[in-house]
């Protein structure tokens, strides 16, 4: 399913998802945090806090929020934004959901 | 920085007594340069260190012209000439032109690849190099080259810092903290190389290494010059003002030219030009008053103090801080917390200080130092400790608008004020959210307290300064558990639905506060929310900064014998754990694993779950007691493995720590737990609320009892009542000065109440299982919390 520069990679079924967990996916060289919201949508973004580098898949997911785990920087799932006071961004990966198979597009 | 500064303290006088005419050479307009360093880690945008952007020059009717810069100052006509031909006239004119780096004069300083770290323009030829080359050398190991050293380690570059002299920082920091310091960064990737010379930059386009006085080199791709600043007086020497280092002006930033004033980093006064920014601003005030035609204080030099946060750490210095002739030191070195402070004293008076570690002492000594106080009535030592409430009121109120409160976030009084007076600020919770100030390390809150007491004045109660559990509810702890039991509330959805919490699904404050209040007030009923757990009681182990985990199997009473040691010895082997480290508690931690492992680790030791991650109870350290001591006068183990076998798993609202000693010599340090228990002959003595932490306290003597029945009910009923009545997150130290000792024994006093809350507390104990256990046989639990998936 190679198109041009983005791979679409499947990663299960969207029922195996935890809900406001975070699971964690490497796919080549990127580890990638996908989180189920509560209202069912699927967010991935980079496993990685600009921060220093903290885990965000073990983070508590709160709306469409994550937490880091290590200082607690709160992080928006849709645009990757850290939110104030403190700064800065992670990149964020698209999903698809076909029925019940849930995929990222990888650029 | 130090000239747009002095035209806000002009604006503050006077709004039309001036028309406004800036000239600046950088194509920006003014930025603060502090946080370059920021720009460097890629956490901060350009925009985001600009202190007065475009509007801000609109709305004062200043005229501003960037990238054009002054080349005379023609006092006779009164006019100055820019490099653009632009002829402006003036009736006062203000010199801030700053200072240049110090650029060694050596072969192959011009070579592509070597910066300075002064500008805008030298963080972005840094952050282009980090890109495609691997080899940074900083030369300086002064403050400038550790920050550009750190933003280049963030940026993924190998870091070789140069310094001439034999320790870091040598300008703010004594041998002592400059060794404290390189010890730090080393732990974070910097290399040092100290006390060497560089003679040559080598290469051919391109820098490819350094050469130093002794013959040795290193191999370099960027190199970056951080030797020093000197003040720029070009303009000056230009234009006829008296120079020496600096451009010279009197108490009253004059030059020797009336009409003409200096300030900041370019001017040089009684001697000294200052390259921090606090004497900065104090001389724009001052300036700001003589152009104005105000009266005011002369200027009378500063105290230069540096307050900082190399990657993390602390470092502190102010004032005349070497010891020697006249002046003696006072010191304290805590190596294991790796802290240390320094006093120096003339007399009975502090003239300078250092801290390393912890520098939230700082502002209060600069204040000392800056007012000479008379420190003959105080114990000297106490000085560097902690201060209570009376000790920094005063300090607060004397403190000018930029001081800094806020060492970590660097957030200044001023800023505080303003977010109380412009943003609605009512509590310290609210300050911090709008500013940051107390956010990362806490330890300036009873300083933004008072601010906030002094801003609001009469307006502020502190008694109704009640605390809401957080920025997503105005509900106290109290009134959030009454109404949970008032309701019968039972998710923490339903009691954020009911209660009307502002977010919809709270925040990681009050998720895990709430998920614990739940279940403390409904042990039985209440299904422990993990997606409310911060990620270590979620996991049941302790990550660490690099995402793997720590495991600390139980360990009764820090006994073990030679089974349990084998089992953990093949599980190091097995699943190749990088470090057993034996913890301070008495037990074994296995340093790490990796999240897949955990329940295959788990299965394989087969023992309990040590709780080392937990808001509840972790260990009971023991001495050895009558057993094998020649001084014991009680089974100190035997209590001890009782202990934890009756409280293991128990969920507090913080960490619970217990000790028991079999004398009064109280080798298990009985006197810093939460519960500490001394042996006497024939009974027992119990200590409440000590501390070994941040904040050292000692235990309070609650009881003496005679039998182990009696040490076990009066636990129970002290560790339930702490449960039902601490806020989520406080220590039991913290509780017991906050409820008071009296309370806490007129409540355990209370026969009956004592029965109550011992029932309570083996309701809760029963339904306690052990979560290692309970994730090895659940399948689908395992999967969602410890898979990591591989996709190719």
């Amino acid at each position: 399913m190679v198109n041009k520069n983005i791979s679409k990679v499947l990663i299960g079924s969207l029922q195996e998802l935890p809900e406001r967990l975070g699971k964690t996916f490497h796919v080549g060289n990127i580890e990638i945090a996908v989180f189920k919201l509560s209202n069912g949508t699927v967010r991935a973004i980079e496993n990685r806090c600009p921060h220093k580098g903290g885990v965000l898949s073990e983070g508590i997911v709160s709306g469409d929020s994550v937490f880091c785990p290590m200082h607690d920087w709160k992080i928006c799932l849709e645009d990757g934004l850290v939110q104030a006071p403190d700064t800065g961004c992670v990149k964020t990966y698209s999903t698809v959901i076909e029925g019940e198979d849930v995929f990222l597009l990888i650029e | 920085m130090a000239g747009v500064r002095t035209i806000e303290e002009i604006l503050k006088h006077t709004k039309d007594q001036f028309e406004i005419t800036i000239f600046g050479s950088e194509p920006h307009p003014n930025y603060n340069r502090i946080l370059l360093s920021k720009v460097l880690q890629g956490d901060t945008e350009v925009a985001d260190i600009t202190l007065n952007d475009w509007n801000w020059y609109e709305e004062h009717d200043i005229q501003l012209y960037t990238d054009e810069t002054v080349v005379k100052v023609d006092s006779d006509k009164k006019v100055v000439v820019t490099d653009a031909g632009r002829v402006e006239p003036y009736d006062e004119v203000i010199v801030a032109t700053g200072s240049v780096p110090f650029i060694l004069p050596i072969p192959g300083a011009d070579k592509e690849g070597v910066t300075a770290f002064r500008d805008i323009k030298d963080t972005e030829i840094m952050l282009k190099a980090s890109k495609k080359y691997k080899k940074a050398a900083v030369i300086g190991g002064g403050l400038l080259g550790l920050e550009a050293a750190r933003g280049l380690l963030n940026l993924g570059m190998e870091v070789n810092v140069i310094h001439l002299a034999p320790y870091l920082m040598e300008r703010q920091l004594d041998p002592m903290a400059g060794k404290m310091l390189q010890t730090e960064l080393e732990k974070q990737g910097m290399t040092f190389l100290l006390e060497k010379q560089t003679q040559e930059i080598f290469g051919e386009e391109r820098v490819e290494g350094l050469r130093f006085s002794d013959g040795t080199e290193i191999e370099a791709d960027l190199v970056v010059m951080a030797v020093g600043i000197k003040p720029n007086i070009s303009l000056a020497v230009e234009s006829g003002l008296e120079v020496n280092r600096g451009i010279v002006v009197n108490d009253y930033m004059q030059t020797n030219i009336p009409h003409v004033y200096a300030v900041g980093e370019c001017a040089e006064h009684n001697g000294i030009p200052y390259g921090l920014v606090a004497p900065l601003y104090e001389q724009g005030k001052v300036l700001a008053k003589t152009v104005c035609g105000a009266k005011t204080e002369p200027y009378k030099g500063s105290i230069l103090y540096t307050q900082l946060k190399v990657s993390g750490v602390e470092v502190f210095s102010a004032g005349d801080f070497t010891e020697g002739d006249d002046k003696k030191a006072v010191k304290v070195f805590d190596e294991q917390d790796s802290y240390y402070k320094k006093l120096v004293l003339r007399g009975n008076q502090i003239v300078g200080a250092v801290l390393f570690g912890d520098s939230s002492d700082g502002n209060r000594l600069v204040s000392m130092i800056q007012k000479q106080a008379d420190i003959s009535d105080t114990m000297k030592v106490s000085l560097l400790q902690p201060t209570g409430q009376e000790a920094g009121a005063s300090l607060v109120a004397s403190m000018s608008d930029d001081e800094i409160i806020c060492g970590c976030n660097g957030v200044s009084k001023g800023a505080i004020v303003s977010a109380i007076q412009t943003q609605g600020c009512s509590s310290v919770d609210e300050i911090k959210a709008c500013t940051s100030a107390s956010r990362s390390c806490g330890g300036c809150k009873p300083l933004v307290a008072e601010v906030l007491q002094l801003t609001l004045g009469s307006s502020f109660d502190s008694k109704q300064q009640k605390e809401a559990i957080c920025g997503c509810t105005t509900l106290s702890r109290d009134e959030v558990v009454e109404e949970i039991k008032a309701k019968g509330l039972s998710h923490v959805k339903e009691v954020m639905f009911v209660l009307d919490w502002k977010t919809a699904e709270g925040c990681s404050k009050c998720r895990p506060a709430l998920n614990y209040y739940l279940g403390m007030v409904n042990p039985t009923g209440y299904e422990d929310e993990k997606e409310s757990r911060f990620v270590n009681e979620r996991m049941h182990a302790n990550i660490q900064k690099d995402g793997t985990y720590s495991v600390v199997p139980r360990m009764y009473g820090g006994v073990t014998n030679a089974n349990d040691l084998r089992r953990i010895a093949d599980v190091v082997d097995k699943y190749e754990i990088p470090l057993v480290k034996v913890t301070g508690g008495q037990r074994i931690d296995l340093f790490g694993v990796k999240k897949d492992d955990l329940p295959n680790v788990w299965e394989d030791l087969d023992m309990p779950s040590g709780f080392a991650y937990g808001k509840s109870l972790r260990t009971v350290k023991t001495c050895v007691g009558e057993q094998f001591c020649r001084f014991g006068t009680q089974d100190s183990m035997g209590l001890g493995i009782q202990l934890e076998k009756k409280y293991e798993g128990l969920q507090t609202p913080h960490k619970v720590k217990m000790a028991v000693s079999a004398c009064p010599r109280s080798c298990a340090e009985s006197g810093f737990k939460d519960i500490g228990y001394i042996g006497i002959d024939g009974g027992w003595e119990l200590y409440i609320g000590g501390n070994g932490g941040t904040h050292v306290r000692g235990g309070d003597l609650l009881y003496k009892v005679k039998t182990e029945e009696e040490v076990i009910e009066i636990t129970s009923a002290y560790l339930q009542y702490y449960r039902e009545t601490a806020n989520y997150l406080e220590r039991t130290s913290a509780w017991v000065d906050r409820v008071g000792l009296d309370h806490i024994r007129e409540v355990l006093d209370d026969k009956e109440k004592r029965k109550e809350l011992n029932a309570r507390m083996d309701k809760a104990l029963s339904v306690i299982e052990d979560p290692w256990k309970a994730i090895i046989e659940d399948k689908k639990l395992k999967k969602e919390l410890f898979e990591t998936v591989v996709t190719s």
